[in-house]
């Protein structure tokens, strides 16, 4: 389908991006890889008058090593971040979760920063990203603000980035050394996942040390197993634990599943992503 | 004349070798005549406006503002069109009495589902015109929608109240009646005091044909002939309808298909879009085109299957089967398609299968609901049948507690019993079920994956292993004209060929079957090469333009090579025949003494001869023909079958489950279908896989599911799932080979075989996983959250959620703000 006529500019600088975004306001859309912003523009979803494409952008691709943290510029392919050996070596938990994104043809367009932006609920970073404790640097007219993943996810497709403002980059606390999984429940593999949890553990032999466990498609927003994880950093066996991984979610109801039953899988498949985390 | 090299003492046989399609490089690529490739200079562009309800009356139409819009030509609706805009017409009333609702290509006064197209916007560009489409204001006043057979059933709402009733007919057969068995209900009556009854009821659920390419229609009034090219699998029945609906004479108008990108009985239609462009084009003397979004096409292309199976069999305590009773009812949805409510009836004749029943009874009960209407769908009646037949022969076999083989054995009808005449009273030419089961069973690894079973089943294992059967059989190659006189549809079922032998030694073959994706090109070249002995590349294959082959029935039913093939048989033979006094003619030899063999005409026991190609050049100048002949050796044929066509098979099918969720996987699938002989093995193998997966992807992934207001939610690919290759497995093919009596090359068809197969083998294979859990059925598509829920609450895992909310919700504005739809 033909979308609705539009302007578009393609700015060259983080700054020109926001002086851009500052002029056209709410008749603007962002475009970073478009995975998700075209088919709504075809299928006339929505209508923006103009959009500000960040392809040209160079300042916000590439992953770099930054310390305590990785950083990933929003504007990076999957496929890069997918194969970056920081990203593996650091955040092997963000590695497992590309490895089952969409398709090849999407993780070379799509981009890291563009897919948690999008803030879908069934998109496949943000429950890594939210366990890996990462946090959001987004661009504004006063300058520049991080926000932790906690206050990052506000509800179905909305994040704390404002009109005004653009996200830059990604960083995450080095996880180096932790196991990692991400378990993803599909019918078809180019679905979005029914539910996927993404479990990273520190631990040796089986034995857990210390446990992050992420839920995709559990609620309005990714959300944090935190009753799981409390329960594993206490001691209890996994099956237990497992058990509480539904805990404070509220899961959709749609074609592939109810609620009770989205209920029902997050706890076989957090069994099954912890323990492939600990590398059982 | 110029001699040329005499052929080697025999030609290598082009049947049966497994030529590349010489199609493909142009259907791959795309660079081809796809309808949206063509430009006519001047084209208008059509916009549908749909309606975005269910039912509705609608009130009003304001059409001031798109009038008013850019470059926009016309804003049109039903009533500016008028009589213009012909009907669509349902070819095959399958009763007297059958209650078929008036059905205009643009809806006057009432749209009767979510989809139904209301205004037509002309304008210079397509983006013009669907950006104005947006501004035609209508206004519905909303009428209670019936949804769903069971409670259209009830006739307490109606989906269109005009008709007072949602009951369209009521089709019966009964083998007692048609004096080809006995009682169906005295057999069960008998089976209820000392034998087994088992008695169960499936769902078929609602499937959109999902064809590649959307569909397109582009219409040139300028000339003589009005001409229409479509994206259609029916150019020759498009133009009978067009004309005969529309008044204009069917002289006065050519139809075209060109390269068509798939269809699978979705394009076998006369659909609304194409009869609105062809008044439009006529009204305003303009060509123009029109090509749907695939959000359209998921809404208003015609759906397939959407069935309730109620089935009753009967047997003796040793598993002899004593009666069938099929109770369908089927949803035709808001109107009644072209072949409509004739696609469950066409399953009437093969719930026995390849079963001795004794006593057989069938009924089918159409009803109108609010929703896109239905139609054929690849197998059409043949897949809901199969699937019937072979889910309760499963199911006997396990409640006699027996491997589902020993009741398919006692029951099937054996190799030296053929021809057979069969309780719905078709005779079966051919076939040999049992060489077929023996070489699927030993190519699958059937024992060691019982074994494997037992072993999961004893340890507790959470995977689980099933195997599926299904012993198929099929009636294809649409067909006897009498048969469908008898059976009330509207056509024949002949069809037509023609050879031209060319004078420069090439050949023309004219087709009257329309291929949209089947390898007809190559099958066909194949088959005039070794008739003709001509070399497959000299050979050209023309079809799907009513100018070229005049005539025709298209392509649907498997019948392009079992009766447009042997068609061609014939016209070829009579090519020969017409050379063979030329040649001999020309070899100064009695016609008795010359012989054609492998392209050559040979005077016997001498040297002398000539390739037939020389007579083509020499028939051309005419110099030197017997006195009094016809300059030419061009050939026609038209066949009309005898009988339909039976290609069967043993399909085996090993599914895990994966009792913790629900989850499927298939782990093994072995087929061996007896297509009889075979033309080309790798468009064979082609087909096979192709209508494997559709099977497949039937049981496990595809369903057109509506909400209570008739909005369908499975309306884009995101919630209409298709398998794409990294969710299937590689499959083992194989064949054994009875040739068809009912036509020369002693072929049957495989366009369908595949699709009508697979179904029930994967789903007897996913409840054979879990039926010591106590499951007897998965409703299609075995979902994991339905198979889990059988599982554990029993039942066959209940119905998709109908209120279930689609990924791209089409009230929730996805982004408000400016960063939200940045796309991921």
């Amino acid at each position: 389908m033909i979308p609705t006529a539009f302007d578009y500019v393609a700015p060259t600088t983080v700054e020109d991006a926001l002086s851009a975004l500052a002029t056209h306001g709410d008749d603007a859309k962002i475009l970073a890889g478009g995975q998700s912003l075209l088919p709504v523009l075809r299928m006339r979803l929505n209508a923006p008058e103009v959009v500000i494409d960040l392809g040209k952008i160079e300042s916000l691709r590439g992953v770099r090593d930054d310390g305590d943290a990785i950083v990933i510029g929003a504007m990076t392919p999957h496929s890069v971040v997918g194969s970056d050996p920081l990203v593996k070596e650091h955040a092997l938990l963000i590695h497992r979760a590309v490895e089952h994104l969409a398709d090849e043809q999407i993780r070379h367009r799509g981009t890291f920063g563009g897919a948690l932006a999008h803030a879908d609920p069934a998109g496949d970073l943000g429950a890594p990203a939210l366990a890996l404790g990462s946090s959001f640097v987004i661009a504004g007219p006063g300058g520049t603000r991080t926000v932790p993943a906690d206050e990052f996810f506000i509800d179905l497709f909305e994040t704390a980035i404002g009109d005004d403002e653009i996200l830059t980059e990604v960083r995450i606390p080095k996880h180096t050394g932790w196991g990692a999984h991400y378990e993803k429940f599909v019918r078809v593999a180019h679905q979005w996942p029914i539910v996927a949890v993404a479990a990273t553990v520190k631990g040796s032999g089986g034995s857990i040390e210390d446990v992050a466990i992420g839920l995709t498609n559990m609620g309005s927003t990714p959300l944090r197993a935190r009753a799981a994880e409390d329960a594993l950093r206490g001691g209890q066996d996994l099956a237990a634990a497992a058990e509480l991984a539904d805990q404070d979610t509220n899961p959709p109801s749609d074609l592939n599943g109810e609620s009770s039953y989205r209920r029902h899988l997050a706890k076989v498949l957090t069994r099954r992503a912890v323990t492939a985390a600990a590398g059982g | 004349m110029t001699a040329v090299a005499n052929p080697p003492e025999e030609m290598a046989k082009e049947i049966g070798r497994d030529r590349r399609r010489k199609e493909d490089q142009r259907l791959i690529t795309g660079r081809t005549r796809w309808t949206d490739n063509l430009s006519i200079p001047g084209t208008l562009h059509l916009a549908m406006v749909r309606s975005p309800v269910a039912h509705a009356t609608i009130t009003s139409i304001d059409t001031t503002e798109a009038a008013a819009s850019t470059n926009v030509v016309a804003v049109l609706t039903s009533e500016d069109l008028g009589e213009s805009q012909g009907v669509c017409i349902n070819a095959w009333p399958i009763t007297p009495d059958q209650v078929t609702p008036a059905h205009l290509p643009i809806a006057n006064g009432r749209v009767a589902f979510a989809g139904e197209i209301v205004a037509v916007v002309v304008a210079r560009t397509a983006a013009e015109a669907r950006d104005a489409a947006e501004l035609v204001d209508v206004d519905y006043e909303q009428l209670p929608a019936v949804l769903g057979i069971k409670e259209a059933l009830k006739d307490e709402v109606l989906a269109h109240p005009d008709l007072g009733t949602n009951k369209s007919a009521l089709w019966v057969f009964d083998s007692e009646a048609a004096g080809t068995g006995g009682n169906a209900d005295d057999a069960i009556a008998k089976a209820r005091t000392d034998g087994i009854v088992i008695e169960r009821e499936f769902r078929q659920q609602r499937l959109i044909p999902a064809f590649m390419e959307p569909r397109s229609v582009v219409v040139d009034p300028t000339g003589e002939q009005i001409t229409v090219w479509s994206a259609t699998q029916i150019p020759h029945i498009l133009r009978f309808a067009l004309a005969a609906t529309t008044g204009v004479p069917e002289s006065k108008i050519r139809v075209i298909a060109p390269d068509v990108g798939g269809g699978f009985g979705g394009k076998l239609q006369q659909t609304p879009e194409e009869m609105i462009a062809f008044a439009v084009a006529r009204r305003l003397s303009r060509p123009v085109k029109y090509t749907e979004t695939r959000s359209e096409s998921l809404v208003s292309a015609h759906h397939g299957r959407d069935q309730w199976q109620k089935l009753t069999l009967s047997a003796e305590k040793d598993g002899t089967v004593t009666g069938l009773k099929v109770e369908l009812e089927a949803d035709l949805g808001a109107y009644v398609a072209i072949v409509g409510g004739g696609v469950p009836v066409l399953g009437a004749f093969m719930f026995n299968a390849i079963y001795k029943f004794p006593a057989y009874h069938f009924s089918c009960q159409t009803v109108l609901t609010n929703t896109t209407w239905t139609d054929a769908y690849r197998g059409a009646g043949r897949p809901e049948a199969t699937f019937g037949i072979e889910r309760m022969m499963d199911e006997l076999a396990a409640e006699m507690g027996v491997d589902p083989f020993v009741v398919r054995e006692k029951n099937w009808i054996k190799h030296e019993e053929f021809p057979f005449t069969t309780v719905a009273g078709l005779e079966y030419d051919s076939g040999n079920y049992e060489i077929a089961t023996a070489k699927a069973k030993e190519i699958f690894g059937y024992d060691e994956l019982r074994a494997e079973q037992k072993r999961r089943r004893d340890s507790g294992d959470p995977v689980q292993l099933g195997l599926g059967v299904s012993t198929f059989t099929e009636m294809c190659g649409l067909a006897p004209s009498r048969v469908l006189g008898s059976l009330d549809y509207g056509a024949g079922g002949w069809e037509h060929a023609s050879v031209r032998m060319l004078a420069t030694g090439k050949v023309e073959v004219i087709t009257g079957a329309s291929a949209h994706g089947q390898g007809h090109e190559t099958a066909f070249s194949q088959i005039v090469a070794d008739r003709l002995g001509i070399p497959f590349d000299d050979i050209e294959v023309l079809h799907g333009d009513t100018q070229i082959a005049s005539k025709g029935l298209d392509t649907y039913g498997s019948r392009s090579l079992v009766v447009g093939g042997e068609a061609l048989v014939r016209a070829a033979d009579k090519v020969i025949e017409k050379a063979l006094p030329f040649a001999a003619h020309l070899l100064e030899a009695s016609v008795d003494d010359v012989k054609f063999h492998e392209g050559r005409f040979q005077v016997v026991g001498t040297d002398a001869g000539m390739a037939l190609t020389e007579v083509a050049t020499a028939t051309f100048t005419a110099h030197n023909l017997p006195d009094g002949a016809e300059p030419s050796i061009d050939a026609d044929a038209t066949f009309d079958p005898v009988n339909f066509n039976y290609p069967h098979g043993t399909h085996l099918c090993a599914m895990e489950v994966d009792t913790e969720t629900g989850a499927v996987k298939m782990r093994k699938y072995t087929c061996v279908d007896d297509i009889g002989n075979i033309i080309n093995p790798l468009i064979v193998s082609g087909q096979v896989h192709g209508g494997l997966v559709q099977g497949i992807a039937q049981a496990l992934w595809e369903e057109a599911v509506y909400d209570d207001q008739g909005t369908l939610v499975s309306g884009s690919f995101v919630d209409y799932l298709l398998p794409t290759a990294a969710d299937t497995i590689s499959f083992d093919v194989d064949h054994t080979t009875t040739p068809a009596t009912t036509n020369s090359l002693g072929t049957k068809g495989v366009g369908e075989a595949g699709t009508i197969a697979s179904t029930p083998a994967v789903v007897n294979a996913v409840v054979d996983a879990i039926r010591h859990l106590g499951v007897k059925d998965v409703q299609m598509p075995c979902t994991p959250e339905r198979v889990w829920n059988a599982i554990n609450h029993g039942g066959a895992g209940g119905a998709t959620e109908a209120a279930a909310m689609p990924h791209f919700e089409p009230d929730a504005e996805p982004g408000t703000s400016s960063t939200e739809g940045a796309g991921a």
